[in-house]
């Protein structure tokens, strides 16, 4: 339609009271911050641990010496610990989930899966500094006086039992870590195992299987990827978990073979002294350790993304 | 032992094992809630929620400078990551192409899994350093960018789950889709957008990682925003780590405060989400 | 709107609240003489409503650190800052900090020992070796020849120290180093260290803590908090070899031979002092304050607050185990005030 030429007042009228191109702009402008934001966040924990990057260059990641005195910074302690806390909560959490996973999924009636689920990533709202206190006044002492003193008399001659009891240390850090990962565990992976089509459970109690069977043979293993996804997406946030862990953890600097050692992971010791941290070197060697976090949660993340969306078709599709 | 009696044997005992997993996993959280309780319930009064903090042993203290100290940095996170979480997620949603929304969720993604403390190290460098102070700022800062991605994701979802048929109709009569999107789509799903601004919100209140060195600790009221403020989570952590009895007492009573908080924004969140779906179908 | 109206109700209800009107100033540092300076800030804006005076103990190096960032209006620290933190904050803030002494403390060694209900006497070495690992438990020969008779249990001990940066690490580590020579090597002195054995607690309160509720355990915290969670502490060798326990008189014996040659910025140690009743692990702890603040506000707050402090204050100081300036310190320190700009 040949329409007659516009002056501009109009023209402009016109874009605000539509404004298709307006609301686009703004938008993706609101949207575009997220992705600012987060390349600027890189970009500092980069330029802020310059100082120690330049020092020390990768053998920063297996030096063991954490000595504010003589200025030598080593993450290999806080990397084990935080590697070593998150494996061993893992190594608890996984049977206990996966195999509440499979009640839920397979077993339970659906009101009753549908509440215990509910129930149970309520747990994932709780906060860390909660699950901490917890921890402080119930866990440790019955660490301390009763479980710790057991595995040293049952399993003492391994060098992961050796030690005095103190009650914090790795092991009781682990033991939070475990109970924080449930949720992730069981809902992932129950809504893998709902994923699985009816078929193939039909088909193997056809063939004769007991329902357990037919569970573990079959069905879990076609959820598999999914459940390996949630497994790391336990992991990444067991990585990163600061307030529980620091309040349990024993606060030493060094790497330690027996489980019941104190020791440290990289969010506690962040946490613990990154206001008083005195000198360039010092705090880089902070925010250094901050970068190792975040790429070994980042890598994390991203492989749980894929297992995730490879089984479960959830994520950004349309409809 | 015959084979088949041995394998309904191991079914019968796998299955019983799965079951006693539910049950300690889903104990859990009363278990949590019973410490708490327990701990707690007897140094919740009134003091607790109008009395400043005192030095231990001293009676009469309370965390309220700390409740309000959280509601304002929580504030001042909604102010920030409501917007651009829902107004981030219409673009997402519906104007974005191809390669720039994949950019932004990708970063979402990953600003989601960035760990609270790395998180507070950020906020820092970029709100502390720069005005020189600790602020509830600063602090609210740190917790936008903790409720951005949740918000993000859901409005996303939502509005993408909204039927094509509706943005159709719309648009044959005649709305620009700015009109649509405002008058029609959005609404249609507003209670799934309320849940992930309300998730996001639960989430972050509970955070004590990113606070420790944004809007640090306050004895008293703040006066201004651009002062120390004291938290519920802090405060938390501070006092439980104290060898005084009387401080662990009030960490016990602000605990339950602030779980029965976050557990009544996540149930709320998700009832607002059960209401919103059976009105769709409708 | 709502939110105003029940932020408006607290404050309403809340016991002498400084509303809009109060300045708050804000200070970090040093959780060792904690007890004394939230006393004083309670009771000097009881006196002054318009002076608000936020202190948060997050450890000596926190305190010397918000400084340097400018984040805080002073800081306080038990360890004198060094010629290279003054340095830096000169470079950064374009003032120099001051240091001015408040009170005298002491660092005693608490422990909790099952079935061991007298004193524990402690060498400087025996101490050096606990820490060090070296001695790694309680009926260990060193702390039985010290303790002749006491009934030691053949139990291992914990070890106690601090996670955060602290001054009252400062002031034990810099006992140890002059007390024993593989120390010095090997471990040094500073607010934070390489520790070679034990668990972490965040400030005075976190040790104290740990000793607490760890059987058998022995950790370094300031007189009071010891005092204060009632745990058994004991006495230390000093440098004339008398086992003293710190108190007032024997932490104030202490600085009486530095109160004589004080220098002028007040930086001294006065660790394994000399004297025959001196307590070796004796401090004095600094509040570090800019020569120049450009609030006048502020400057004023600050400056009368430091001349009462050295005044009406110093009486708090007994109240809570801490020893009071020697006159001489005080005569000289309140000529420092002056020097604020």
């Amino acid at each position: 339609m040949a329409a007659p030429p516009e002056s501009r007042a109009r023209k402009f009228a016109k874009l605000l009271v539509n404004g298709d191109q307006v609301s686009h702009l703004v938008t993706l402008v609101f949207a575009g911050s997220v992705f600012v934001v987060t390349v600027l966040l890189v970009y500092q924990l980069w330029i802020h641990s310059e100082p120690s990057r330049a020092k020390f260059g990768f053998s920063f990641l297996w030096k063991q010496t954490w000595d504010p005195v003589t200025g030598e910074f080593g993450a290999w302690p806080f990397i084990y610990g935080t590697v070593l806390t998150s494996v061993i909560a893992l190594l608890i959490s996984v049977p206990l989930g996966v195999g509440a996973a499979i009640f839920l999924a397979e077993l339970a009636p659906p009101r009753l899966s549908n509440a215990c689920t509910f129930l149970v990533e309520l747990l994932a709202a709780v906060p860390s500094v909660i699950y901490g206190l917890l921890a402080l006044f119930t866990l440790v002492p019955l660490m301390r006086t009763t479980i710790e003193p057991f595995l040293k008399k049952t399993l003492g001659f391994l060098p992961l039992f050796t030690g005095p009891a103190y009650g914090v240390g790795y092991l009781t850090a682990a033991l939070i870590l475990a109970i924080m990962t449930f949720p992730f565990i069981i809902s992932i992976s129950r809504e893998s195992l709902l994923a699985v089509p009816r078929e193939q459970r039909e088909a193997a109690l056809a063939l004769g299987a007991t329902q357990w069977e037919s569970t573990w043979k079959v069905v879990v293993p076609y959820a598999r990827l999914g459940i390996i996804g949630s497994v790391f997406l336990a992991l990444a946030r067991a990585l990163g978990e600061t307030m529980a862990v620091t309040m349990v953890i024993g606060n030493n600097t060094s790497a330690h073979a027996s489980l019941l050692a104190p020791g440290y992971t990289i969010a506690a010791i962040i946490a613990n002294q990154f206001t008083e941290a005195t000198g360039d070197l010092y705090l880089s060697s902070l925010v250094e350790l901050g970068l190792v976090l975040f790429g070994l949660t980042m890598v994390l993340n991203a492989l749980a993304q894929l297992l995730i969306l490879a089984t479960t078709g959830k994520g950004s599709k349309r409809d | 032992m015959n084979r088949v009696v041995r394998r309904n044997l191991v079914n019968n005992v796998m299955l019983s094992l799965t079951g006693v997993c539910t049950f300690l996993t889903v104990s859990v959280l009363f278990v949590i809630l019973g410490f708490l309780v327990w701990n707690g319930i007897g140094s919740v009064d009134w003091n607790f929620f109008t009395k400043l903090p005192l030095s231990p042993g001293e009676p009469g203290s309370g965390m309220a400078n700390a409740i309000v100290g959280s509601a304002v940095v929580i504030l001042i996170a909604v102010l920030i990551g409501v917007p651009v979480g829902f107004f981030g997620g219409i673009y997402l949603a519906e104007f974005g192409g191809k390669t720039v929304p994949m950019m932004i969720r990708y970063t979402a993604d990953l600003l989601n899994g960035v760990p609270s403390i790395v998180i507070g190290i950020f906020a820092w460098t970029v709100i502390v350093v720069p005005m020189h102070r600790f602020s509830a700022w600063a602090g609210g800062f740190a917790l936008s960018l903790m409720m951005v991605p949740i918000g993000l994701r859901a409005t996303e979802q939502f509005l993408r789950g909204v039927p094509n048929s509706l943005r159709e109709g719309s648009l044959a009569l005649g709305a620009s889709k700015t009109r649509t999107i405002i008058s029609v789509i959005v609404p249609a799903a507003k209670q799934g957008i309320a849940t992930g601004l309300i998730l996001g919100v639960a989430r972050v209140a509970g955070e004590t990682a990113p606070l420790l060195f944004t809007s640090l600790n306050n004895q008293f009221w703040a006066n201004k925003l651009d002062e120390p403020t004291a938290t519920l989570p802090v405060m938390i952590y501070l006092r439980a780590i104290s060898p005084y009895d009387d401080w662990h007492r009030q960490a016990w009573a602000a605990g339950l405060v602030l779980l029965v908080l976050v557990l009544v924004a996540n149930l709320a969140a998700r009832w607002v989400l059960s209401r919103g779906v059976t009105a769709q179908r409708g | 709107m709502k939110k105003q109206i029940v932020w408006t109700a607290l404050l309403a209800m809340s016991a002498a609240s400084a509303l809009t009107a109060a300045e708050t100033i804000n200070a970090a540092g040093a959780t060792f003489p904690a007890p004394i300076y939230q006393k004083w800030f309670e009771e000097y804006r009881k006196a002054h409503p318009d002076v608000q005076i936020n202190y948060q103990s997050i450890g000596s190096g926190g305190g010397i650190r918000q400084l340097t960032e400018g984040t805080v209006d002073f800081g306080a620290s038990d360890m004198p800052m060094t010629d290279q933190q003054i340095k830096d904050v000169v470079a950064k803030r374009h003032f120099k900090p001051l240091h001015f002494p408040t009170v005298l403390g002491g660092v005693v060694p608490a422990y909790s020992v099952s079935g061991v209900n007298t004193e524990l006497k402690f060498s400087g070495e025996t101490l050096a070796g606990i820490f060090m690992g070296k001695i790694a438990k309680w009926n260990d020969a060193a702390i039985k020849k010290d303790n002749p008779g006491v009934n030691l249990p053949n139990e291992d001990i914990t070890v106690a120290h601090r996670s955060d940066a602290s001054g009252t690490s400062f002031v034990f580590t810099d006992y140890l180093s002059k007390v024993s020579p593989e120390w010095k090597s090997k471990v040094g002195a500073n607010t934070a260290v390489n520790w070679p054995v034990g668990l972490g607690g965040k400030g005075n309160e976190g040790v104290a803590g740990l000793v607490k509720q760890t059987p058998n355990s022995i950790g370094y915290m300031d007189l009071i908090y010891a005092v204060q969670n009632k745990i058994a502490y004991g006495s230390v060798k000093n440098a004339s070899g008398s086992f003293v326990k710190a108190d007032l008189n024997t932490v104030t014996e202490a600085a009486a031979g530095a109160a004589k040659s004080m220098p002028e910025d007040f930086r001294v140690s006065i660790t394994n002092a000399p004297g025959k009743n001196a307590y070796p692990i004796s401090t004095f702890t600094w509040l570090l304050i800019p020569d120049k603040i450009d609030n006048p506000a502020k400057k004023k707050a600050i400056s009368e607050f430091l001349k009462w402090m050295m005044g009406p204050g110093q009486a708090d100081a007994q109240g809570l185990s801490f020893a009071p300036l020697p006159m001489a310190v005080v005569s000289k320190e309140e000529k420092q005030v002056s020097l604020i700009k």
